[in-house]
């Protein structure tokens, strides 16, 4: 028995010689601009993980390099390669719009460097585009739109109105939905980008006379149109649904009361019950003096993931096969509960469907309803040979 | 049918009345210190975010819009001596760039100081109600009525200030020949601060009105100032009744305009008259900016002759 301990621990000796002694993690996110407020959320979520973990991840000391995209791609392009080249970072995240990530995603996949992101997730990187080198710990672009297009179908819903930005994001946020929801559309509504006054679009929505209004409009459109909407009267004859990120406590923040009754669909809720969970909303509201978001959600659950796939390779990260595949089949703690990754390196989760409620103090905020999904894949996962 | 088109008319009239308060101001100090001011809009932000942040102190709307324009209207007195003043005289692409580098300061500044997410105005309980103008068919919030009635309002002061008082003749003076009013005596300096002060005072009366309908946010600004400019180009730079006529154009043809063209290409069924129809709306704005620059090269009502 003796010797056995011994010869493990001279082992395990050997083993962290080999291995690298310290972590560098580049987190390129957007800091500034309209869309500042979602790359923040996610760099304080990741932050307090790495709070949490003493600055370590996997027990190596790590040092998180953190730079502002300013939601630019030609911006993110410049950081990436000095993340790259000039920093050597071991493993990058933080994107989080789309069009960036597909933007800066080459340059990490031709040097071999893992990105794991924290927020985009493109169809290309789900599907056809899919690679060794990228894992999305959030969701599939369309999942929330799909989850709430299968609650709109379990629930009956006879006739609704779609409305989105006339852009790709858009286009393809109504095609997710439909991919469920199988009534009647009697309105889709396809409205500038960038707009700011949608009482036209209210006025059409009213003559539509629809029992439910499915919305996508990120950032601060859904902010226009949920103040306007909700401000018509029309939230209790055609309530609202909308992806969790129109509805997050971000939005709800900046909208107020009269956000009450609007639903909307997440792989995270803010109650959920497991330990994990609990200490990060705790500890965030704490830290930061705010109600976290579902992205500052997903910059947490991105550095445990990190934090349990460099465990499990006891630290060599220098061995990119050995941590992907860590990376692949860890199971992670994590503050939604559970989730796999798919063959493309997309998770497979539940969702949940949320309603904006007061509170007993007059406060307004998110509160779970159901689960509307149950280990929902993505519709891309078939193009995907992975290598 | 009748419900929707006059519906659709007073959130146009609503729509080229806010717009109306940022570009009689950009016009005026477009017009009369012949200077681009970009961050124009940074005032109309700054104005929404005090308006906020008193709102949350008092927890009540009309003392916070008004002392967010009191103070906003301060920061355009300061600005206009510390930055703009200076500005005057050298060519419009510096100005660009100097405004532009103001546009990312105070950006940034709001950031620093009331952070990254939109901020929250409440409208007065009593406002947010609707009104029933046409039976059921058609109801009408309140709180627009108001905004509609306030640009009325304010139209009307500014016709009257401009028109028919010696302070609005020395700024039509200014407008129409700064050189020639400066030697007929009128102070131009103390001027110029008045007329930045005004502009930025109406940037947060508009901001601060608009609070409880739109995204009080970083950035909220930039998305203002394109049409706010289109307006003024229309009207003609420099012109008082040009802003009107050009903000009320331009919010009717916006809001009209996107009802009326998807409607079109949808009774014509037209695949794709959804996306269409949008595109098109989009560009009804610009394709009247662009017939106005080529028929009439300074606008509808230009201020110099």
């Amino acid at each position: 028995m003796f010797k056995q301990l011994v010869l493990a621990a001279t082992l395990s000796a050997f083993g962290a010689a080999q291995a690298a002694d310290n972590v560098k993690i580049g987190m390129m996110t957007t800091l500034s601009g309209p869309g500042a407020g979602l790359g923040i959320d996610i760099r304080d979520g990741f932050n307090l993980a790495m709070k949490h973990l003493n600055k370590k991840l996997g027990g190596l000391p790590t040092e998180v390099l953190i730079a502002d995209d300013a939601q630019n791609p030609e911006t993110a392009k410049q950081i990436s390669e000095r993340f790259l080249k000039k920093d050597k970072v071991d493993i990058a995240t933080g994107v989080v719009f789309s069009n960036i990530m597909l933007a800066v995603g080459p340059a990490f996949f031709n040097a071999e460097t893992f990105y794991i992101s924290a927020n985009a997730g493109p169809s290309q990187y789900a599907g056809a585009q899919c690679n060794p080198y990228f894992f999305n710990v959030a969701w599939q672009n369309d999942n929330l739109h799909e989850a709430m297009g299968k609650h709109m179908q379990d629930k009956g819903i006879k006739k609704a109105v779609l409305l989105a930005p006339n852009y790709p994001g858009g286009k393809d946020a109504l095609s997710g939905v439909k991919h469920y929801y199988k009534g009647a559309v009697a309105d889709e509504i396809m409205t500038k980008l960038g707009q700011l006054d949608y009482a036209a679009e209210i006025a059409q929505i009213r003559a539509a006379g629809a029992d439910a209004l499915y919305i996508f409009l990120p950032g601060a459109m859904g902010v226009n149109f949920i103040k306007q909407y909700a401000q018509s009267g029309l939230m209790k004859k055609t309530p609202l649904y909308a992806p969790g990120f129109s509805a997050d406590e971000d939005v709800v923040k900046a909208v107020g009361p009269v956000m009450e009754g609007v639903f909307n669909t997440s792989h995270w809720y803010r109650e959920m019950d497991n330990a994990t969970n609990k200490q990060f909303v705790a500890d965030f509201q704490k830290e930061y003096n705010r109600l976290p978001t579902l992205y500052a959600s997903q910059g947490y659950d991105t550095a445990l993931l990190m934090d349990a796939a460099i465990k499990q390779v006891g630290g060599k990260i220098e061995n990119k096969a050995a941590l992907r595949k860590a990376l692949e089949t860890v199971k992670a703690p994590t503050t939604r509960g559970e989730y796999r990754f798919g063959p493309n390196h997309y998770p497979i989760q539940s969702y949940y469907l949320r309603e904006v409620v007061k509170n007993a103090d007059g406060s307004v905020s998110n509160k779970y309803v159901a689960k509307v999904a149950d280990k929902l894949a993505d519709a891309y996962v078939a193009e995907c040979k992975m290598q | 049918m009748l419900a929707m088109i006059i519906e659709q008319s007073l959130n146009g009239l609503q729509y080229g009345l806010m717009l109306f308060l940022l570009a009689a101001g950009l016009t005026l100090v477009f017009g009369i210190m012949d200077l681009i001011n970009l961050a124009h809009g940074s005032l109309y932000m700054i104005g929404a975010f005090l308006a906020a942040a008193f709102f949350q102190y008092f927890q009540s709307f009309f003392p916070a819009l008004f002392l967010a324009i009191i103070v906003t209207a301060l920061i355009g007195a300061i600005l206009e001596k510390l930055l703009y003043r200076h500005l005057q005289g050298m060519n419009h692409l510096s100005q660009v760039l100097a405004t532009f580098a103001l546009i990312l300061i105070a950006n940034e500044t709001v950031k620093i100081v009331f952070g990254a997410q939109p901020l929250m105005i409440g409208m007065p309980e009593s406002l947010s109600g609707s009104v029933e103008i046409l039976g059921d068919d058609l109801q009408y919030p309140i709180y627009r009525l108001l905004i509609i009635g306030v640009g009325i309002v304010v139209a009307i002061g500014l016709y009257y200030l401009v028109n028919k008082t010696r302070i609005g003749m020395w700024i039509r003076a200014g407008a129409s020949n700064p050189t020639m009013a400066a030697t007929m005596g009128i102070r131009i300096k103390p001027l110029f601060t008045f007329v930045f002060a005004l502009g930025a005072g109406l940037c947060a009366l508009a901001g601060g009105l608009l609070g409880p309908l739109l995204a009080v946010s970083v950035g909220m600004g930039e998305s203002i100032l394109i049409p706010a400019f289109e307006v003024i180009v229309i009207g003609g730079i420099g012109s008082m009744r040009g802003a009107l006529v050009g903000a009320l154009l331009v919010g009717m043809i916006d809001t009209l305009g996107r009802l009326v063209v998807t409607s079109l290409l949808k009774a014509l069924a037209i695949s794709g008259a959804v996306t269409l129809g949008a595109t098109m709306a989009s560009m009804l704005v610009s394709l009247l900016m662009v017939a106005i620059l080529f028929f009439r090269p300074k606008g509808l009502f230009p201020a110099r002759g």
